[in-house]
């Protein structure tokens, strides 16, 4: 190649090489493209693949009975009625048990607590607690809940039990919801005068709100699913009624007793159908497989939503 | 023009000011803030004007292990504002802050402005509603919004959400404003309104701003302090400092030499 002046010189004076070169270059780009697609069609399709297959099997039992009817012996005429209306109610349980908890301790750690080895130490494990089996919760619950405290195998002890389980997701949730306010809003509102509680109630817990919501929905969407600690603590597995309706018509129109109730949830249901060796009862557990997977991703549909919309109206 | 007989709002006196690497960022700086008087304080990246800005409402109290030294006396009540008895939120009621980047709250524009009235526990609707009409205007922001005060802040032009933070921090009736580089983040344009309304509050307001634009610092203030390093090398009357500049250090800077 003859020695040239200047950079533009030397493109034009060897053109075709150059172009070969871009586009040797460029195949990498198609090689890395198509790897990246096939990764993620494994986890894509697998999970599609799972749903159509649960959906066809359990076809036949998509129906409003298949809702309206209590479990029985014989498997066309079982039904989840107890079993959705079971997962509602400890769901409620673990919302109202996790979330004040779960933000008052992501707000405490990332706002007052102060910054040393301890509250390192403290991070460390609340971060290590959602890694940990959900069956080991499930032991803890059965020591502490059902026998320590008596509660029994009831709605409020497994609700609880879930919630605890949840609670290292809406504090890890909470916190980084919180970290993303930038520290500009903080001296804003401190410079005017603000308490740190005002900076708190009045900013950071308004503005992070979006975030929490995301970590709480996805929290609650892992818990909906959640079988082995519920078996642990003792669900039972054949419930033909249904615990007392927390809201009556007399004075003060509200009851408790549910939370004392047996239940049984849709993820337990489901185990038991699989367990017989009737092939019919297979259908029912296929059908109830369908709609846990159909619950879960509404809830995760929703929390993106709910980020989406909240996040709108915040341009950091 | 400032002389012997001006009010003093606030004395700087021999403050130091160690964060919490250590590092010393102002030594032993003292001056005095004249009443209602525009201060610029000019210097190179690093010189420490934006820390010194900064203890005038104790904010670095907000990050631990920040450490100050010496004193910043305000006036007529003769506190030392940086005491260990004086609580930070009681001086910041006082000394109001505009930043560098505007700041407004994800709220709407009456809320903006109202806050610093509802961290004062201001019930009274009317009052805040008119606290806000008058800050929007001394801001120069109030035919530009007066139609829209529920809109959210952000939809506002950048120099507009400046102006904004200006009227949150008048609406308190502060003794002292700080500016820290009100304009470095706005174009030309916006920056000409803010100058020309630091203008307006100028002998109504003590302002004390920190500028990177010695043309700006010429422009609006009345006294001007070059600082170095953490030090206070010149203070006096801003045409003073820019004409006839006593030590060689503030003429180089001045005139951009270096900086």
């Amino acid at each position: 190649m003859a020695v040239t002046q200047s950079k533009k010189a030397s493109v034009l004076a060897d053109l075709d090489a150059v172009r070969s070169m871009i586009r040797r270059h460029k195949f990498n780009d198609l090689v890395f493209a198509g790897i990246g697609l096939i990764a993620l069609m494994i986890g894509l399709l697998t999970l599609l693949t799972l749903f159509v297959d649960l959906v066809m099997d359990g076809y036949p039992r998509f129906n409003l009975q298949f809702f309206s009817d209590f479990p029985s012996r014989r498997a066309g005429s079982a039904g989840l009625l107890s079993a959705w209306v079971g997962s509602i109610l400890v769901m409620a349980v673990t919302f109202l048990s996790a979330v004040p908890v779960g933000v008052a301790a992501g707000l405490y750690l990332e706002e007052y607590a102060p910054k040393n080895w301890f509250s390192d130490l403290i991070e460390i494990n609340v971060s290590n607690l959602a890694g940990v089996p959900s069956i080991i919760y499930g032991l803890l619950a059965l020591g502490l809940f059902v026998y320590g405290l008596d509660l029994g195998q009831s709605i409020l002890t497994a609700g609880l039990t879930l919630g605890l389980l949840i609670l290292p997701t809406v504090i890890v949730s909470t916190r980084e919801a919180i970290r993303g306010i930038p520290v500009a809003i903080r001296e804003a509102a401190y410079a005017v005068g603000a308490t740190k509680w005002q900076v708190v109630s009045d900013h950071v817990v308004k503005y992070s709100q979006g975030g929490i919501l995301t970590g709480v929905i996805i929290g609650m969407s892992r818990a909906i699913g959640e079988t082995a600690p519920i078996i642990t603590i003792g669900a039972l597995t054949f419930i033909a009624f249904l615990p007392p309706a927390p809201v009556t018509d007399v004075a003060p129109f509200l009851n408790f007793e549910w939370l004392n109730s047996a239940f049984t949830v849709l993820p337990i249901q489901m185990f038991n159908w699989l367990s017989r060796p009737d092939h019919a009862f297979h259908i029912n557990a296929a059908a109830t497989g369908a709609i846990i997977i159909l619950v879960t991703l509404l809830m995760n549909g929703t929390a993106i939503y709910l980020r989406y919309k909240i996040r709108k109206n915040i341009k950091w | 023009m400032v002389n012997t007989s001006t009010p003093i709002k606030a004395e700087s006196k021999d403050l130091n000011f160690y964060y919490s690497n250590g590092h010393q960022a102002l030594k032993s700086v003292s001056m005095p803030i004249y009443e209602n008087k525009i201060t610029a304080l000019i210097g190179p990246s690093g010189c420490g004007k934006s820390t010194f800005l900064r203890c005038f409402n104790r904010m670095h109290d907000l990050y631990p292990g920040n450490k100050y030294e010496g004193q910043i006396i305000m006036h007529p009540d003769n506190t030392n504002i940086l005491a260990d008895g004086v609580d930070p939120i009681e001086v910041r009621m006082r000394i109001s802050m505009v930043f560098q980047k505007p700041n407004p709250f994800p709220k709407t524009i009456f809320e903006n402005v109202a806050y610093g009235l509802r961290v004062r526990d201001e019930k009274n609707n009317r009052v805040v509603a008119d606290k806000v009409e008058e800050a929007l205007k001394g801001a120069s922001l109030w035919n530009e919004v007066k139609d829209r005060l529920n809109d959210l802040a952000f939809n506002l032009s950048g120099g507009q959400q400046q102006r904004l933070c200006i009227a949150r921090a008048l609406a308190t009736d502060p003794e002292i404003m700080l500016f820290d580089e009100p304009t470095s983040a706005l174009d030309p344009i916006a920056t000409a309104n803010i100058e020309e309304l630091m203008n307006e509050l100028r002998g109504k307001l003590t302002i004390l701003v920190v500028t990177h634009n010695m043309q700006q610092a010429a422009r609006i203030s009345d006294c001007t302090a070059y600082m170095y390093l953490g030090e206070m090398m010149e203070y006096g009357d801003t045409d003073t400092i820019f004409t006839r500049p006593v030590r060689k250090e503030t003429e180089d800077y001045i005139t951009g030499k270096f900086g």
